[in-house]
């Protein structure tokens, strides 16, 4: 597991059924590129996150292949509609096979 | 083979000749190939997508860059003039609210970003906005 990696995610805590959110989600992550090199020019192997998905209850958001030019501290802004109260599911997906979730319950008002 | 000054200046700008020539379309056939390998070679039109880039990102590492396409299935995000094209891919679920993304990217030097959206109905549309990069963002 990477160092230091710490997911944050911005939800409203209600909203009205049906209605259409933002969601703005950062989590630290350094974001190896593969393609930098260190003092001794041996380049440093690539570590990122390759991929997010964002769900609510059990139905899919956004789902974001992420590639090297993503930078660091991945941050991702999008829309979700929320038809009943329930919670999303943040789920971050590391190089190295680990895996980075949270989870944000919402009401509705 | 004598290396008089005068030869060693011409093998150097034949080589760099070389080096401009080969360059920039293998930059050009990276992008063409990863749009390939999204469309599987359907044809892509022009607009139908709003993308928002800085026109000057003064920082390589970090440029925020937001796409919308209403009506979308997935949005792919390419930066032509990086190593490797590829940035992202947003594919959206069942609940996306809109069809839109926003995030941050690294871009190496100045150039051209491009989105290709693919639509409900099958078809590809694409947009592209020009960065002005001050530093560039790929380590180099």
């Amino acid at each position: 597991m990477a160092k230091g990696v710490k997911p944050r995610v911005k939800v409203p805590k209600t909203a009205a059924a049906g209605e259409v959110i933002t969601i703005k989600t950062l989590i630290s992550h350094k974001m190896e590129s593969g393609v930098r090199k260190d003092g001794d020019g041996n380049v440093i192997p690539r570590s990122i996150i390759n991929r997010f998905v964002a769900d609510f209850n059990g139905q899919n958001v956004i789902d974001v292949t992420l590639q090297p030019a993503i930078s660091t501290n991945p941050y991702f802004q999008f829309d979700a509609m929320v038809p009943e109260a329930g919670e999303f599911k943040f789920t971050w997906y590391d190089d190295d096979g680990s895996v980075y979730e949270t989870s944000k319950k919402i009401k509705i008002a | 083979m004598d290396f008089t000054r005068r030869n060693i200046l011409a093998l150097g700008s034949g080589a760099f000749a070389v080096v401009t020539f080969t360059g920039m379309p293998a930059f050009a056939s990276k992008t063409d190939d990863a749009i390939a390998a999204f469309t599987g070679g359907a044809d892509v039109t022009e607009g139908g997508i709003d993308l928002t880039a800085p026109e000057i990102a003064e920082n390589g590492n970090t440029v925020p860059v937001a796409v919308s396409a209403p009506g979308a299935l997935s949005i792919m995000l390419l930066a032509t003039g990086n190593p490797t094209p590829s940035v992202a891919t947003f594919n959206f679920g069942p609940l996306a609210g809109a069809r839109r993304g926003s995030t941050r990217i690294r871009l190496s030097k100045t150039q051209d970003v491009v989105a290709i959206a693919k639509m409900e109905d099958g078809t590809f549309y694409r947009a592209s906005a020009t960065v002005k990069v001050t530093i560039g963002g790929c380590g180099g």
